[in-house]
């Protein structure tokens, strides 16, 4: 099973996300009230360091370990990434969570928050069946 | 052992998140991003007409995979090794948070709030099911999440990531500020 190591990387995530408190419905509210510096700090080290390694491996055209070019496919801007980023920021805010979290929270004990990843499940599904007729 | 229940420090948690990018980029070219399994999930198990859904979702199951490992690791920190002391808030966040009636600090959310029985309470229902299908729907709406655009796309220097990151604070803002204090109370 080649996936599997997608699984401990998964593991380790959601380790720090629970470690860092980053899945906290207290934490979202300090963030958006900037009562803290907490999960700016979180972000914008993660960006940083983000950009310093995708910059190394880029210059140096590093491969993966399986001898493949690594490629990222670039985001095409659209209306969506303005409408759907306000609805998803409605939804932080009230749930506490985006979707990384969501699994984190589910998995640290929170049965109540498979409910809201049931749910989030259910938001995708209708996003997909009404899309032709959003603005994008 | 200590930093293992302990909660960590940005400067510690912010820089590992980052390493995620690389990490998933040498092991498979993969990008980093979560909200795509919401997708994948319709796609493997909603039966559905929608062109959106169709798709081999089974040549993305590596991100099935990340996301079945988060629920384990949210496992190994939230439940084996538990924080046994509530959430540390500063003065002015504990302030705002009897406003809302929030007495008790244990766990990672407001218990009297995120509960089953909570759930069948309009300010429940609001919290947990509207709000989660708002994540849902929104992050696909915008093509990514905190993961997919404001790190990974941010990282990678995509103009419409960084739009897209403005919004879902404009977004939590609003809500934060001028709804979340009604819902709150109801």
């Amino acid at each position: 099973m080649k996936s599997i190591k997608y699984l401990f990387i998964g593991m380790i995530f959601g380790f720090i996300l629970v470690k860092s408190e980053v899945v906290s419905w207290y934490r979202i509210q300090e963030m958006f009230r900037f009562q803290s510096f907490h999960m700016y700090g979180v972000l914008t080290s993660a960006i940083v360091v983000g950009l310093i390694s995708i910059q190394i491996l880029k210059r140096l055209k590093v491969k993966t370990i399986n001898g493949e070019e690594i490629t990222i496919e670039k985001k095409e801007f659209n209306k969506g990434n303005i409408f759907g980023g306000l609805i998803f920021g409605f939804g932080w805010a009230l749930t506490g969570a985006c979707p990384g979290p969501l699994y984190a929270l589910v998995g640290s004990g929170a049965s109540i928050m498979l409910v809201a990843l049931l749910s989030a499940v259910f938001g995708t599904y209708v996003y997909g069946v009404i899309r032709d007729r959003l603005p994008h | 052992m200590n930093f293992l229940t302990q909660p960590w420090p940005w400067y510690i948690a912010g820089p590992l998140i980052g390493l995620m990018v690389p990490a998933l980029l040498l092991t498979g070219n993969k990008t980093f991003g979560i909200s795509s399994t919401l997708r994948h999930i319709c796609a493997a198990c909603i039966p559905t007409s929608s062109e959106f859904f169709k798709y081999d979702w089974r040549g993305h199951s590596w991100n099935l995979f990340f996301a079945f490992g988060i629920i384990m690791g949210g496992f190994f920190a939230g439940v084996l090794l538990q924080n046994p002391n509530p959430v540390q808030l500063n003065e002015a966040a504990v302030a705002s948070m009897n406003q809302y009636g929030i007495k008790e600090y244990s766990g990672l959310m407001p218990q009297e709030f995120f509960n089953w029985h909570a759930l069948l309470t309009l300010r429940g229902f609001i919290l947990i099911v509207v709000g989660g299908f708002m994540v849902g729907f929104g992050t696909r709406y915008a093509g990514g999440c905190t993961s997919g655009h404001s790190i990974m796309g941010i990282s990678n220097l995509q103009w419409p990531s960084l739009i897209a990151t403005c919004c879902f604070f404009i977004g939590g803002l609003l809500m934060t500020w001028f709804v979340l204090p009604y819902i709150m109370h109801l």
